[in-house]
């Protein structure tokens, strides 16, 4: 549980999540690494050349900083206190109570993640330079894919998880593994 | 009748045996090309890279030129003694001192031999040298950012054709006068040419980290032709070779009187020794006139330095510093092969080549064998320090390179051909035709103790009818052969750019590796630089006036200008904020009186505009920088002299 419960904490080391946007006449793709508590350039200057791509299309600038770099990391330092703390002194029931709270979070900032990026792909400049309807009239989109790969447009848009969210599913798969590790060996020694 | 029918056709049929031989490449009457599978040799396909750059100078177009090898397609000319239109060197504000010198702007050069650094007598690829023949400099590229970062004149000299060739580790760059001049330049008459005109052999030193250059010492040499020069490695490392010829010192129909010599001479000088003569107070400094012009790529402008004065070094002073060994008929290209033994001296005008041996000249200086002496310095016997010579290889030999497996290839002007011949027994291994005329061959990694073999090309001074016809005058032609097999294969027939001269070339790798994408802005620290729209602003000084501007996807900032007078002169700084490889802007006005200007991301840029008409006149973005390029685009308002428009600017919104 301990291992768990320290596991996140690599999520302050590395990248959660990557976007990456490719096309012909970028032999390097433009990429975009989300932190816990930053947007960061994958090749130097990729957020200032993806703004500018998206500014045709009436795309607001990737912002600098979002209230959830405050939210997060605090979250994630919290949560891992609590299992830190029931590591020490809790029950192995409680290592199932912290599983289910971080499956919980972690759903919620998915979530919190989809609508900035639908809000990022839809909230278009009415002065767009270039205006894009589908087929059936209706505004054209750019959200990025909440995970996996998508065509926009020139563009092919990749979006996976990184070494950081690894460290963040280990150590919330680890708290499920304690709980179950806890459970047997309290069945294999009678108290 | 018969006995002539039979010799007829024994003469037909040994003709045509010479005839197959010279097409041995044309099994079953098809183009060499497909029969040999030469064109997979040479094919790159599309977006694969070439494995080495070559380096061609431009000649008379003043710049050098970058090409791929073996596909022979040019990626850049890179401007650098001539104004370059295109992209606005020598015409920017920022760039006009680098064309400075003690004569004033001049717009125009004459490229010569390029070379590249070296660490330890191998090519490293930081830095190229080239230099100017007509008035004398030296230029430094940086194989970063392919620009031309340092340009220094080399005052005393006059032709300064035996340049730019570095020593092992880059410590000079040597550049010596083809023509000899009275020294200092005086009011004299020309027929008294003789015993009183010199030839100045100038060490400029190379800093280790910088690159900078400096002229550490010149050389005051006796009035002959100071041709070609390459400098010593390995064993030899620390001496230089000159060949002279015009020996006889003459001054008028040179091509007559500078022929009578049997023998001109090969100059060595002991660098090395001179270097710590000079380090110990040694030689005189003498008044001089010359630019030191340094591009700096933080601030993107030149600055153009006059220097007063030249350390000059009589050889005489320094014994053992000068010697003269004899080499046939006016040698014109001097080389040494990659151990440093062997000194080829190409007598232009010769039957047989000449090569020195470097180790026999050491023991004719040890042993004092000289045969006279020449304003002092000593001549040693030709047969004492001949280490062979390759026997009647062709006609008019120019230049030599080297495979480092122990070949020499020499291109013969007369015979149009290059000759590969064996360094130690000296004899002919193949010979190929050029097509026509062949000056100067290069084998990358040509001037260095590691030559990388594999390809050499030649470098032609007459086309005719090796492409389509383009009217009386043509680019030059080069050929690429393949030289990893015993006998030498034509591959290729390129155009050049020019008249090239010699050429240097290397593998891709180191160059490729360090190539800079663009200018980081955080860096730019131009004085009239502007790095948001904030920054942006026009500012009058008098009647002049400076218009702080920015260029972004697809827009200048500001756009719309007003309160521009007739007589007034504007000043166009202009910053590209873009920090996305390969996405120059280009900035023009209506009516400028100089050319574009074409800005690399990061990279600031000044254009004078003096308009001289009222009215609203359009600039515009010269290069097709985006989707909305045709949108990039703004107005400046001229009005009357004695006008009282005020002075606005503004972008996206109309000016009040």
């Amino acid at each position: 549980m301990l291992i768990a419960a320290i596991l996140p904490l690599g999520l302050f080391l590395f990248p959660l999540w990557k976007i990456t946007l490719e096309a012909p006449q970028y032999p390097t793709p433009l990429g975009m690494y989300i932190h816990i508590n930053d947007f960061a350039d994958v090749n130097p200057h990729d957020i200032k050349n993806i703004n500018l791509m998206n500014h045709y299309v009436g795309m607001q600038y990737i912002p600098d900083a979002i209230p959830e770099f405050k939210i997060f990391p605090a979250g994630i330092l919290i949560t891992s206190f609590i299992g830190l703390l029931i590591a020490w002194k809790g029950n192995y029931k409680w290592f199932l109570g912290w599983f289910i709270l971080m499956v919980v979070l972690s759903a919620a900032g998915m979530y919190d993640f989809y609508l900035w990026e639908h809000d990022y792909g839809h909230n278009l400049d009415p002065k767009a330079i270039m205006k894009f309807t589908n087929p059936d009239g209706t505004q054209m989109g750019f959200q990025p894919p909440l995970f996996g790969s998508r065509d926009i447009l020139n563009f092919r848009a990749h979006s996976y998880p990184q070494i950081g969210a690894l460290f963040l599913g280990l150590g919330i798969a680890g708290g499920l593994v304690a709980y179950w590790i806890g459970k047997k060996s309290k069945k294999l020694i009678p108290s | 009748m018969k006995k002539i029918l039979t010799s007829t056709l024994a003469i037909v049929t040994v003709l045509a045996a010479f005839t197959s031989c010279n097409n041995s490449g044309n099994a079953n009457g098809k183009s060499g090309a497909l029969s040999s599978n030469v064109a997979e040799k040479v094919y790159v396909a599309p977006g694969e890279h070439d494995s080495h750059y070559a380096f061609i100078s431009g000649g008379y177009s003043g710049n050098l030129t970058v090409y791929g090898l073996p596909s022979g397609r040019m990626f850049k000319e890179i401007p650098v003694f001539s104004q370059f239109a295109t992209s606005g060197y020598g015409y920017s504000e920022e760039t006009k001192p680098m064309l400075n010198t003690s004569h004033g702007f001049i717009p125009w050069g004459d490229s010569h031999h390029p070379d590249i650094s070296q660490t330890k007598g191998e090519i490293d690829g930081r830095f190229i040298f080239i230099n100017e023949n007509n008035t004398p400099r030296i230029a430094k590229i940086d194989l970063k950012t392919f620009e031309t970062t340092e340009i220094i004149e080399v005052p005393n000299s006059a032709g300064n054709h035996s340049s730019s060739f570095v020593t092992e580790n880059t410590e000079y760059v040597v550049a010596g006068t083809r023509f000899s001049v009275p020294i200092p330049q005086r009011d004299m008459p020309i027929k008294d040419y003789k015993g009183n005109f010199q030839g100045a052999l100038s060490f400029i030193s190379v800093a280790p980290e910088t690159g900078n250059m400096d002229i550490k010492f010149q050389v005051l040499m006796p009035g002959f032709n100071y041709d070609l020069s390459h400098p010593g490695r390995g064993k030899s490392h620390g001496w230089f070779f000159f060949t002279t010829y015009n020996t006889e010192e003459a001054s008028t129909l040179l091509e007559v009187n500078a022929s009578q010599n049997d023998k001109d001479f090969i100059a060595a000088v002991n660098w090395k020794k001179i270097e710590e003569y000079v380090n110990n107070g040694g030689g005189k400094m003498m008044p001089a006139d010359y630019a030191h012009n340094v591009y700096d790529e933080h601030t993107h402008t030149a600055t153009s330095t006059m220097k007063k004065e030249v350390r000059v070094v009589n050889p005489t002073d320094v014994p053992g510093a000068v010697y003269f060994l004899p080499t046939p008929k006016s040698p014109h290209g001097c080389d040494v092969d990659p151990s440093g033994e062997y000194i080829v001296g190409n007598g232009k005008l010769s039957a047989n080549l000449t090569v020195h041996s470097f180790t026999k000249m050491l023991a004719a200086i040890e042993n004092k064998k000289f045969d006279g002496e020449a304003y002092g310095i000593p001549i040693l016997k030709f047969e004492d320090v001949l280490a062979g010579s390759v026997e009647q290889p062709g006609l008019g030999p120019l230049h030599t390179e080297f495979d480092g497996q122990g070949n020499a290839y020499t291109t013969f002007f007369i015979s149009s051909e290059v000759v590969k011949w064996k360094l130690g027994t000296w004899e002919v291994i193949d010979r190929k035709p050029t097509y026509y005329s062949v000056g100067h061959l290069t084998i990358p990694g040509g001037n260095s103790g590691k030559p990388q073999g594999k390809y050499m090309f030649a470098m032609n001074k007459i086309t005719k009818d090796r492409y389509l016809p383009t009217g009386p005058e043509m680019e030059h032609s080069a050929q690429l052969y393949d030289i990893s097999g015993e006998k030498m294969e034509l591959l290729l027939d390129f155009p050049t750019h020019g008249e090239p001269h010699y050429a240097a070339a290397m593998r891709a790798d180191l160059i490729k590796e360090r190539s800079q994408k663009i200018y980081n802005l955080e860096d730019n620290e131009h004085p009239y630089a502007a790095f948001n729209d904030a920054d942006t602003k026009v500012v009058r000084k008098g009647n002049e006036v400076h218009i702080y501007m920015t260029t972004i996807r697809s827009h200048f900032s500001p756009d719309n200008i007003e309160g521009i007078k007739v007589g007034d002169k504007v000043y166009f700084h202009v910053t590209n904020l873009e920090q996305d490889f390969d996405v120059p802007h280009g900035f023009a006005v209506l009516g400028q009186n100089t050319s574009e200007l074409l800005i690399m991301p990061g990279q600031t840029k000044t254009s004078i505009w003096e308009p001289t008409k009222v009215g609203v006149w359009p600039f515009y973005c010269t290069d097709f920088c985006s989707a909305l390029h045709q949108e990039m685009q703004g107005y400046i308002r001229v009005s009357a002299a004695n006008s009282s428009t005020p002075m606005k600017w503004s972008m996206g919104e109309d000016i009040e």
